[in-house]
């Protein structure tokens, strides 16, 4: 975290760095960072899935936790496709559950470990937008495979005027277009810019207690780690209010390819 | 800002490695897990269906059987109050017979005692006017020294009695 000479770098928090170099057919594949925290997720998600599955009749905590999770998931998507969303549920469910824990897990005090730092894998990219790419892609494939080209009957709201027949389609294309693109960047930029702001504060308080003049950490530290109370708490929200309208917006985007407005 | 600065560096090994944690977490967790948890789920919403149907099922057939106890009880107290009535009714009548049969012998009894008084004390009336009579013919005799006969003092006293 702590670049040359005492600096705080915000972004040093988002590198990748190669943990195991890996090569398959010419690409560059290396266990990284990113890879490992991946793997971290798979694993919590697992575990926490795990303690859900005793099936009894009366369910303790955690099956009572985990039956709250997937029945909230699919609540959502039937509450927003109908009965025949229950096909999607699964998607919609690990994308849910994958960002919310990659996002759970950026927030872990791993760093208290020295030479350990936390990696939020939703804060690249080019992981969201792999994970937009998917929801996106099963809203074509569903609309496509159900509808034919009377999916593109999607870009023509009812009631539409005749004489705005030549607009209203275009901008309808272009919303629809931009979907993976904002789906993509809203949770990139949420998580990268709540980190940022973290870090920031982090670096104020660490900085302020090393200064020379006495009165600094009075007025800077301690009003920084204040603040940074507050926000931490603030980005754990957002932490699930990322995966929830991640989530939520791709059973509202698969209810357009299965009911067409 | 590393996540673009390094994308052509990186983006393989992103792609690579998320495709395969999410295809795990697809597959294993999604299509694995979650809808054994879910059938749970159900299970668990048609059982508790299934129990509160066959509860209030129960209650309606209590309620039924409480009903026809009822009804069968205030039949029971009905017909027992039928034949109290009637047993009321012949012990009643019984003992009115038996009064009247009773009364019945004492009324003979009364008539044939009457009977007998009647005919006793017409005895004594009898033998009172013979004593009478022979009475005033022996006062007679006494006094007068006349001889009066007895059929004379009979007819004699017969008067003075029957004038009181």
């Amino acid at each position: 975290m702590a670049g040359e000479s005492g600096k705080i770098d915000p972004m040093h928090q988002f590198q990748i760095e190669p943990l195991a170099p890996l090569n398959i057919g010419g690409y560059d594949v290396s266990f990284t960072n990113s890879s490992l925290f991946m793997l971290i997720v798979l694993g919590a998600l697992w575990l926490f899935m795990w303690g859900g599955m005793k099936r009894d009749l009366v369910p303790g905590r955690w099956q009572m936790a985990v039956e709250g999770v997937t029945g909230f998931v699919n609540n959502m998507v039937t509450s927003s496709v109908g009965p025949e969303g229950k096909k999607y549920v699964p998607l919609v469910f690990s994308l849910f559950m994958f960002i919310l824990m990659a996002n759970f897990m950026g927030m872990m005090p791993f760093g208290i470990v020295p030479g350990v730092h936390p990696f939020t894998v939703t804060s690249h990219l080019t992981v969201t937008a792999v994970l937009a790419v998917l929801s996106f892609g099963t809203v074509l494939v569903v609309g496509f495979w159900r509808h034919g080209l009377h999916f593109f009957s999607l870009f023509v709201p009812h009631g539409t005027p005749w004489w705005l027949l030549w607009l209203i389609p275009l901008i309808e294309l272009f919303s629809f277009l931009i979907r993976p693109f904002s789906l993509a960047l809203r949770l990139f930029v949420a998580m990268t810019a709540g980190h940022v702001l973290m870090k920031v504060l982090a670096g104020f308080v660490i900085n302020g207690l090393n200064a020379q003049a006495a009165w600094v950490p009075l007025v800077v530290s301690i009003p920084s780690f204040i603040l940074m109370i507050g926000i931490t708490l603030l980005e754990l929200l957002v932490c699930a209010i990322q995966a929830y309208v991640f989530a939520l917006l791709t059973s509202l985007y698969i209810n357009d390819a299965v009911n067409l407005h | 800002m590393p996540q673009i600065a390094q994308i052509l560096e990186t983006y393989a090994s992103q792609f690579f490695w998320l495709l395969i944690v999410f295809g795990l977490i697809y597959f294993t967790i999604g299509k694995g897990m979650l809808p054994k948890i879910e059938a749970n789920m159900d299970a668990r919403d048609r059982k508790i269906a299934d129990d509160l149907a066959a509860a209030e099922g129960a209650r309606a057939e209590a309620d039924n059987l409480g009903d026809s106890g009822e009804a069968d009880l205030a039949a029971a107290r009905l017909v027992a109050q039928g034949k109290a009535n009637e047993a009321k009714a012949k012990a009643a009548k019984d003992a009115e017979q038996r009064l009247a049969k009773a009364d019945a012998e004492i009324g003979v009894k009364l008539a044939a005692a009457e009977a007998d008084l009647a005919k006793a004390s017409a005895a004594a009336m009898a033998s009172i006017e013979s004593v009478a009579a022979e009475a005033a013919a022996d006062i007679v005799a006494k006094v007068s020294g006349a001889k009066v006969s007895a059929a004379q003092a009979a007819s004699a006293v017969k008067a003075v009695m029957a004038n009181g």
